[in-house]
């Protein structure tokens, strides 16, 4: 006999909502991978413009989570769920402000004389847009080795900050003419290295769902 | 048997002639916490409690196997019924007050155990009553009929009845189910208040209530305990699936 059916279904929601949110942010990772190619301004000004939206779902989960806990008074795996989802959710909604930071120094790279892009940039935006995918994917399925693959991956994004950070200060100290673009794109590889972190915390809470063991820290 | 165990119980089963209500019970109670029993109707949580003060002992068809030790003495062997249960009181599911004023039903245990002087007795009836949270309700009242006051009232001068003989561990079997949530808060926090002092064992169909107040929880089903372990693994992320079904209501 199933029980609970309001219940249950509440927490399908809830996860649908999730998800939802997600598949935003890799739309915008995906555009602005592509934004960046040709400094594209117009696919920028959608992401920025969308930024919005997130937000928007970001309140309405929050405000489900409140409800289920209230009326529902979750206990268990259930309340696991509810509690990190209510983190899950602060995380892609950093990631999405992040997608529009990047995005706004796109357009103010459209504006100035075009540079080489540093040589990792390229890497490091698929190593971390892999991560987006790969932890919304973890969520869906409730995957711990995708998590694990996900965390390990920051490793990774982190060696390419560094590097390109090192490549950057060479090539402005090289180019003074160039240490506006070189500043955008220490900005933009900031802004990833950032988003990788979010993607790991995400991680951690779907670790936690699934497990019952607190690791974040 | 472990040091701080209170009660220690080994391979408990208990029969109501030939059904088998209790199957191989073992679990230790630690002095001065709160141990929450719970689980569905009929899985034997109120018959577990009325063993560990030999309530059972009165009933027609009752055989018992096993062996339960308060302080390291064998409740059966070593112990008489009345002097366990003036070490061991009990608070029942519904509220059972004597046919008799609400004063005289605080100080009926204090009575039965000598004690005649009136200031003594006013003394621990006032200080009964307030740890129960219904002094305020009925201080005008003492000398009225316990019967002629509510459920729930009636409730919580049961508590004040069992605390009055001051007993080492309290056992209640849902003491709260008949209680509006100001009361049950109340007694929630007496509870806390009181596990200083004693050792606590109550049974509770309230999920929150046992995540609140209990150190450890234990999950009755069918008559054995499925899993027994701290109120926070219990709740936050029990072991066996079917605690989990249980506390997140999917059991059907
Ligand atoms: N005096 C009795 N004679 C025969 N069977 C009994 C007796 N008392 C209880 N039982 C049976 O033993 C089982 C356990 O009963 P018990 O009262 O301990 O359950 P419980 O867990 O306290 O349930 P509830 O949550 O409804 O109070 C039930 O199947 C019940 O019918
Ligand atoms: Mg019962």
């Amino acid at each position: 006999m199933v029980m609970r059916k309001q219940f249950i279904n509440q927490l399908k929601e809830l996860s649908k909502n999730v998800i939802k949110m997600g598949s935003i942010i890799e739309l915008s990772t995906n555009e602005m991978i592509e934004a960046l190619e040709d400094y594209d301004v117009a696919k920028a000004q959608a992401i920025i413009d969308r930024d919005m939206e997130v937000n928007l779902l970001e309140e309405q989960i929050e405000r489900e989570c409140i409800n289920i806990i209230a009326q529902q008074q979750p206990l268990a795996s259930d309340l696991r769920e509810v509690t990190s989802i209510m983190k899950i959710i602060t995380d892609i909604e950093r990631i999405a402000d992040q997608c529009a930071d990047i995005s706004e120094y796109i357009i103010q790279l459209s504006k100035l004389p075009r540079t080489e892009k540093p040589v990792r940039l390229e890497a490091m935006i698929d190593t971390t847009k892999g991560m987006v995918i790969d932890v919304i994917d973890a969520f869906v399925e409730k995957d711990l080795a995708k998590c694990e693959r996900v965390i390990e991956t920051d490793d990774i994004v982190d060696k390419h900050f560094n590097k390109i950070k090192q490549e950057l200060a060479d090539m402005m100290r090289a180019n003074s003419d160039m240490v506006e673009q070189g500043i955008c794109y220490v900005m933009i590889v900031k802004y990833l290295e950032r988003m990788a972190d979010h993607s790991t915390n995400i991680a951690e809470w779907v670790k936690f769902i699934v497990t019952g063991v607190l690791t974040i820290g | 048997m472990n040091n701080n165990s209170k009660f220690s119980v080994e391979d408990l089963d208990l029969f109501y002639g030939d059904f088998q209500a209790l199957k191989k019970i073992n679990m230790e109670i630690q002095e001065k916490e709160i141990t929450a029993l719970i689980g569905p109707s009929g899985c034997g949580k109120s018959t577990f409690l009325k063993t560990l003060n030999r309530m059972n002992d009165l009933v027609e068809g009752v055989t018992i196997k096993g062996k339960i030790s308060l302080d390291g003495k064998d409740i059966f062997k070593e112990m008489d019924a009345i002097s366990l249960r003036t070490r061991v009181g009990m608070v029942f599911q519904q509220p059972n007050p004597f046919p008799m004023s609400i004063y005289d039903n605080v100080a009926y245990g204090p009575r039965i155990h000598g004690i005649t002087k009136k200031s003594v007795l006013d003394e621990i009836v006032e200080r009964s009553l307030r740890q129960a949270a219904i002094w305020d309700e009925v201080k005008d009242k003492l000398k009225k009929s316990a019967l002629a006051i509510s459920g729930g009232q009636q409730q919580r001068l049961c508590i004040a009845r069992t605390l009055a003989i001051e007993p080492e561990v309290i056992l209640m079997d849902e003491p709260t189910s008949a209680l509006d949530p100001i009361s049950t808060l109340k007694i929630e926090d007496l509870a806390v208040e009181l596990k200083k002092d004693y050792t606590i064992i109550m049974v509770t169909h309230n999920m929150q209530q046992a995540a609140r107040i209990s150190d450890k929880t234990a999950f009755f089903l069918v008559g054995e305990v499925v899993e027994f372990d701290s109120t926070e693994n219990i709740f936050n992320n029990p072991k066996d699936i079917r605690t989990e079904e249980y506390i997140t209501g999917r059991f059907g």
